[in-house]
């Protein structure tokens, strides 16, 4: 470690605090020494200037910018009205990419909330529940690189005839007679499933923590009452669990869906867009970077923030109702 | 917590354990062969399973992660995520506490609407503010600073850590700041000795949260630390592992098993406010 990284290090654990502690004492001297002591619009606004601040340079300006820079052209100096647009829909490329899009969003999405809602039902009727949850959890702490890395070794792809060292070829091997390994990220058939399979990995223990809490907070006289009326299980799980647990799993799905628009770690760091992998995030990011085509990649990103944004009037709508406390 | 017990059969019950335990086999399993196999010497991983590892005869090394944490640049990697997350999660709580502790007990104009903008940001997809706030960065010359990194990292935390602490300050009991206020204490001291320490829950849960999604980021740091391998975090030069090493499992296996290390014993050791941190993401957001 060299003194500059040192430098940095004390900088961040000790200097960032100190000077935000210090900016607000400061503040509260300025408005002790000031003549009228009714000034709480002022003070109010001293304690929010540093978050209205960072929010408009970060979010707001940027995103204002964003959707301007999608109705120029690549270097952003002359505008071309939707041209950018027409290439997002027309283009054979992007078309697949907003189908690749679209096959996450239903698979994806499906799969984890069926996976997180069995395990979230079958972990609330044995003893070790909580170790059953916390395997299913654990990938949620680890970055998509990581886990692309481990999947990547999972889909390892030898020739027939040579050992397979990764786990999928060499289990599938062992049970299918005259199995075939397959190269399951190149093989254009199967590498969509294979990273979508590492997607819901990640955030089944997402789904099946929420939907636990939501099943831990069905009244139990409810599913007795059901019980003594002689229904049975699958009867209890369809009319009685599911209804009390819709509104949870709303929010779920909802969640799931804005994550997975947004998708980019597993396709960069797995298979890098190629071979007809490529989603939303990752062909913006490729215009950005390798092409320099602004106008296209704004374009692209704007049409995330137009997926997102049903979720947010739903978000802003759900707040005012709420809003009684506010 | 009560148990929802039922089906008292044991067929039924057989079936439940087995659905049950070959999942979380399932789950465990790609994570149990990195591990092991992050340990194998190179000869091996490449010719054998990692599964015949776990049978004698026992061939181990340590010299994978004696690769990686020096000629693979992960040691230095990993303190430059210190580097990026540790500021990356103080500042924004921070600098959310300020202005959540304004929105819960302070009135000041446009104050409804302003919380509004915040919950509609809450949802923005990163993508969207990217190429402007690059552009920013070059433009002042920032790009590939830690300074570029924990400012953004700041603002795009902000909406949640407010929208989560506003929601849990104005919830703290009134009666006790008022008291204080009448007391002659001053914003600052009401703020430090008690709505702070009050919110410890909150902000525990929002802490790990942040510095678990700052630790993990990839987009964010590829795109504003533009490639440098001298500020790169972990994520960053793990992806450009893939790419330059391609079959090379000895060290992507190490390198991505370092780079769980800590999120793991976060996982282990804080595992109540990491489980209360996602739920506060979803069910209330």
């Amino acid at each position: 470690m060299n003194s500059q990284t040192i430098l940095m290090l004390a900088m961040a654990v000790l200097g960032v605090p100190l000077l935000l502690v210090g900016y607000i004492t400061l503040s509260e001297r300025l408005l002790g020494s000031a003549a009228h002591k009714r000034s709480s619009s002022v003070r109010a606004i001293f304690w929010i200037a540093p978050a209205v601040v960072l929010l408009v340079v970060f979010l707001v300006y940027p995103i204002i910018t964003t959707i301007i820079l999608s109705l120029k052209d690549a270097a952003s100096r002359g505008y071309v009205g939707l041209a950018n647009y027409k290439y997002v829909f027309t283009d054979r490329n992007m078309l697949l990419v907003l189908r690749n899009n679209l096959l996450w969003l239903v698979l994806f999405t499906l799969v984890t909330l069926t996976f997180g809602l069995l395990i979230a039902l079958l972990a609330d009727r044995v003893k070790y529940e909580a170790v059953a949850k916390s395997i299913v959890f654990l990938p949620m702490a680890i970055s998509f690189v990581a886990a692309g890395i481990i999947w990547k070794f999972m889909y390892d792809f030898q020739p027939a005839g040579a050992p397979q060292i990764g786990t999928v070829n060499a289990v599938l091997s062992a049970v299918i007679p005259g199995y075939q390994p397959q190269a399951w990220l190149f093989n254009t058939a199967t590498n969509n499933i294979a990273l979508i399979v590492v997607g819901i990995w990640m955030w089944t223990g997402f789904a099946m923590v929420i939907l636990s809490a939501g099943i831990k907070g069905i009244p139990t006289d409810v599913l007795e009452a059901a019980r003594i009326d002689g229904a049975n299980e699958f009867q209890i799980f369809r009319f009685v669990t599911m209804p009390l647990l819709a509104p949870t799993i709303t929010v779920v799905a909802t969640t799931l869906i804005i994550d997975v628009l947004k998708i980019f770690d597993i396709v960069y760091v797995m298979t890098n867009g190629n071979l007809n992998t490529e989603v939303i995030a990752n062909r913006m990011y490729k215009e950005m970077f390798n092409y320099h085509n602004y106008g296209r990649a704004s374009a692209i990103a704007v049409i995330l923030l137009v997926a997102i944004i049903p979720v947010m009037i739903m978000n802003i709508k759900r707040f005012r109702q709420g809003g009684a406390n506010a | 917590m009560h148990k929802h017990t039922s089906s008292k059969r044991p067929l039924s019950r057989f079936i439940l354990h087995l659905i049950l335990i070959v999942i979380c086999a399932g789950w465990l399993v790609p994570s149990l062969g990195l591990l092991v196999s992050s340990f194998r010497p190179r000869n091996l991983i490449s010719t054998t399973g990692w599964w015949t590892a776990l049978l004698p005869p026992f061939k181990f090394t340590l010299s994978n992660y004696a690769y990686v944490l020096t000629r693979g640049h992960m040691g230095i990697s990993f303190i430059n995520s210190l580097i990026i997350a540790i500021p990356s999660t103080v500042m924004p709580i921070l600098i959310a506490a300020f202005a959540a502790y304004a929105f819960a007990w302070m009135r000041f104009p446009f104050k409804e609407t302003i919380f509004l903008v915040i919950i509609g940001l809450l949802v923005v997809p990163l993508q969207l503010t990217l190429i402007p706030v690059l552009k920013l960065f070059n433009a002042l010359g920032m790009t590939g600073s830690f300074v570029a990194i924990w400012l953004a990292h700041t603002g795009y935390g902000l909406p949640f850590a407010i929208y989560l602490l506003r929601n849990f300050m104005q919830d703290l009991p009134g009666s006790v700041l008022e008291s204080a206020y009448l007391d002659g204490a001053t914003h600052p001291q009401i703020f430090f000795r008690l709505i702070i320490p009050m919110s410890v829950p909150a902000i525990a849960s929002l802490a790990i949260f942040q510095f678990m999604w700052v630790w993990n980021d990839l987009l964010i740091a590829l795109i504003y630390l533009g490639g440098t391998q001298a500020v790169a975090p972990m994520t960053v030069t793990m992806s450009n592992m893939v790419n330059s090493y391609g079959g090379g499992w000895e060290y992507l296996t190490a390198a991505a098993f370092i780079s769980m290390l800590l999120p793991m014993l976060v996982f282990f050791t804080l595992q109540k406010y990491f489980v209360r941190g996602i739920l506060a993401g979803s069910v209330k957001g």
